[in-house]
């Protein structure tokens, strides 16, 4: 006889999780016991919020599906906001949740809230599991619907009751789960994949833009592949950053309301578009009827539901990237560049309309982004917070592979990029983990720095500290009228901060000490935080505000290396 | 903008209406009646759902229907050959005398069946499509119609062709 719990624990292992993000109580305590001798590695987080975005960072820097565990409740509400982030942004992540016993639910009882009820719209499947013969079965199915098609996150509600129940090994409910109505096509229509080769063909001026959905699928590769068959340009989306190497030529960086101009140009002027991944997101279009009006469009998505969602694609190709893109590359007939004067113009653009860096002695976070870029070598995991810091890391940072940047994109997050950090660091141990952050993300979790103090993880923090929640007050200033309400935020000593928890650190206020202190960070043995001081009016350029179309930048660069908004 | 018929096959499960009446709320899809319960196979249950939209708007209806792992099949029979029913029950203020009797003879030209009668009552039952019971509803209104209930549209594709599950 085992109990439910014991057979939660089991069925983690066979799915092979090795680490679970969570946080105790009373609901599941029966887990908890379980796992005092289990050989399964459990991270004691602070705030169950962190515990969510850990397995979020953990399943992004991996690949794997992250695990997380809360109580019933208030637990598992604070699981919400991470488990919409991993939904938003497609990440395959299982969240365990405790629940009041099965007699009582309904009641009102203490610590009960219908969390399955809750997370109905922000997860991609849930389950409650009314008898401990199905835990086996419920798990598995999970896993699987989490980590395969478009991946999302999967949560599991687990009644007391059904964890303490006692259950015979031959009752418990193994096989394959059935799935009747889950069939993902993973296998792209060879008859639209000659349709989408004939545009590209016969494109004089064709842009790729790829999404999130080509890390996610392990496409990068195929995607550069066709990319350099063809000559053609690519841009890609926040989420796709890594998709090809920053450094590449024909890598335009990012498109979009904090893209470089030279990608938002290429965009407006192609004649054919085609997306690999990606939705076309109201950050990445902008003004959505003049988003690419001459372009053809082919459209690659693993979910149907993409497709036509926004755009009405020319081409809607449904399946794996890495597999469409292979077929695509096989059976790609006429080779070679397609698009020599369209190079040429896009490589003149970005010659022209560069991203503004300024040198003028003053702290810019923009120096601070490509100084660690340069220190790393373009390496390691770079995790960020939501705000100015995340788009002045998305912009600078030259990242050179796929799962090399962590970020909530789709939901905007604060207080994720810290505690994914420490997930992340918990995937990949050996590579060095930054995580970027402003002063207002930051405190947004900061009580796991207890949780890095406490297991020794070694992530760098570095705050882009303008004592402001910097987006924010850049749209009151475009905006509002610079009328900056409820934005400004009061000094904070980070660094004594850190020291309370024993971890070290070392406040920045000019530009000399940039490269030392980030130096002395990269090279300490274990987690390191710099407070850098920057310009507190600094804005995140160019810029399309919102509603306008993708062409029509603010504060873009001109050759006084200022701006010109 | 025109009225869709979609038939959707899904887990019999608790839960799986909320998943798919949620999914019309949060996505802003306008339901205009949704029937439900088992069908021909066991451990599944058939939703018909009507719902207004152009074409784009009822193509991610259905997109996004789909993307529910408890939905196993939909179908759009509006262009279909179907047959469609729905089942009305109105109780309406008929006093003994002349108007009763005005009331069962129209209750007598709709084929409606009485199913109640009480002292200044009856409650009449019509199965039809929506303008028949919509018909039927406005001469009955001047008598005093007292409460009303609809079943929502339930719907069937003619013929061997249909939203059956191939096994």
């Amino acid at each position: 006889m085992k109990t439910g719990a014991a057979i939660l624990i089991e069925s983690l292992k066979e799915e092979g999780v090795e680490i679970i993000f969570g946080y105790p109580g009373g609901a599941v305590l029966p887990i908890y016991d379980e796992l005092y001798d289990a050989e399964l590695t459990h991270i004691l987080v602070r705030h169950e919020q962190a515990a969510v975005h850990a397995a979020d960072g953990y399943a992004r820097a991996s690949g794997r599906v992250g695990v997380c565990l809360s109580t019933s409740g208030p637990g598992a509400c604070n699981l919400i906001s991470g488990i919409a982030t991993a939904n938003m942004d497609s990440v395959p992540i299982v969240a365990l949740t405790g629940q009041v016993p099965t007699g009582m639910l309904g009641n009102d009882a203490f610590q009960e809230s219908d969390i399955t009820g809750i997370t109905l719209p922000i997860t991609k499947h849930n389950y409650l599991v009314k008898d401990a013969r199905d835990i086996k079965m419920t798990v598995k199915a999970a896993f699987y619907i989490a980590g395969t098609g478009r991946n999302g996150p999967v949560l599991i509600d687990l009644p007391k009751d059904v964890l303490t129940a006692k259950v015979a090994a031959e009752e418990v409910l193994s096989g394959e789960p059935e799935l009747r109505g889950y069939k993902p096509t993973l296998k792209g229509h060879s008859k639209q994949i000659k349709k989408a080769l004939e545009l590209i063909y016969n494109a004089k001026k064709p842009v790729i833009y790829a999404g999130g959905g080509v890390i996610a699928a392990g496409a990068s590769e195929e995607m550069v592949r066709l990319a350099e068959l063809f000559c053609l340009p690519v841009t890609t989306t926040l989420m796709g950053l890594g998709a090809i190497p920053a450094v590449h030529p024909l890598n335009l960086g990012m498109l979009g309301m904090h893209g470089t101009e030279y990608a938002n140009y290429a965009v407006s002027e192609s004649d054919l578009l085609i997306a690999i991944g990606a939705r076309f997101d109201d950050r990445v279009t902008g003004k959505l009827s003049h988003f690419a009006t001459h372009a053809k469009i082919i459209h690659i998505d693993i979910d149907p539901a993409e497709i036509g969602k926004n755009v009405n694609p020319d081409v809607p190709i449904v399946g794996d990237a890495k597999s469409v893109l292979a077929d695509m590359i096989c059976l790609a007939e006429k080779k070679g560049c397609i698009s020599e004067p369209w190079l040429e113009q896009v490589k003149l653009w970005r010659k022209n309309h560069p991203l503004r860096v300024v040198n003028d002695g003053k702290v810019h976070p923009q120096n601070i982004i490509r100084k660690l870029s340069e220190l790393l070598d373009g390496g390691g995991i770079i995790v960020s917070e939501v705000g100015q810091n995340q788009m002045w890391t998305a912009q600078h940072y030259g990242f050179k592979k796929p799962r090399q940047w962590i970020s909530s994109g789709g939901l905007g997050t604060m207080g994720y990029g810290f505690p994914a950090a420490i997930g992340a660091w918990f995937a990949k141990p050996d590579e060095t983990v930054v995580v970027i952050a402003g002063d207002g993300s930051f405190q947004m979790n900061i009580q796991e720095l207890a949780t890095v103090a406490q297991y020794k993880v070694p992530v760098k923090i570095v705050i882009l500290n303008n004592m402001y929640l910097g987006m924010v007050r850049q749209w009151q200033e475009l905006f509002y009228d610079r009328r900056y309400s409820y934005t400004e935020l009061p000094s904070v000593d980070f660094v004594g901060i850190a020291k309370a928890y024993g971890i070290q650190g070392m406040r920045v206020d000019s530009v000399d000490q940039i490269d030392e202190a980030l130096r002395t960070a990269l090279d300490y043995d274990g987690p390191y935080l710099l407070d850098f001081q920057i310009e507190r009016g600094e804005n995140v350029y160019p810029m399309v505000p919102a509603g306008a179309a993708i062409s029509e930048m603010i504060g873009k660069h001109n050759h006084n290396g200022g701006s010109d908004t | 903008m025109k009225q869709h018929i979609i038939s959707v096959l899904v887990e019999n499960k608790a839960g799986v209406l909320a998943r798919v009446a949620g999914l019309f709320s949060r996505r802003g899809f306008n339901i205009e009646s949704l029937a439900v319960g088992t069908c021909e196979t066991p451990g599944m249950s058939r939703i018909t759902i009507v719902v207004i939209g152009d074409d784009m708007h009822i193509e991610q209806v259905k997109k996004q229907l789909n993307k529910l792992i408890d939905v196993i099949k939909i179908t759009d029979i509006t262009e279909k050959e179907h047959v469609e029913r729905e089942l009305a029950m109105i109780k309406v203020h008929a006093e003994p005398g002349s108007q009763r009797s005005e009331v069962m003879q129209i209750a007598g030209i709709f084929r409606a069946k009485i199913i109640d009668v009480g002292a200044q009552t009856l409650v009449l039952e019509i199965t039809g499509d929506s303008e028949k019971i919509f018909a039927m509803e406005s001469l009955l209104r001047p008598y005093g119609v007292l409460e009303l209930v609809r079943t929502g549209r339930v719907a069937l594709q003619r013929g061997s062709s249909g939203s059956a599950l191939r096994q």
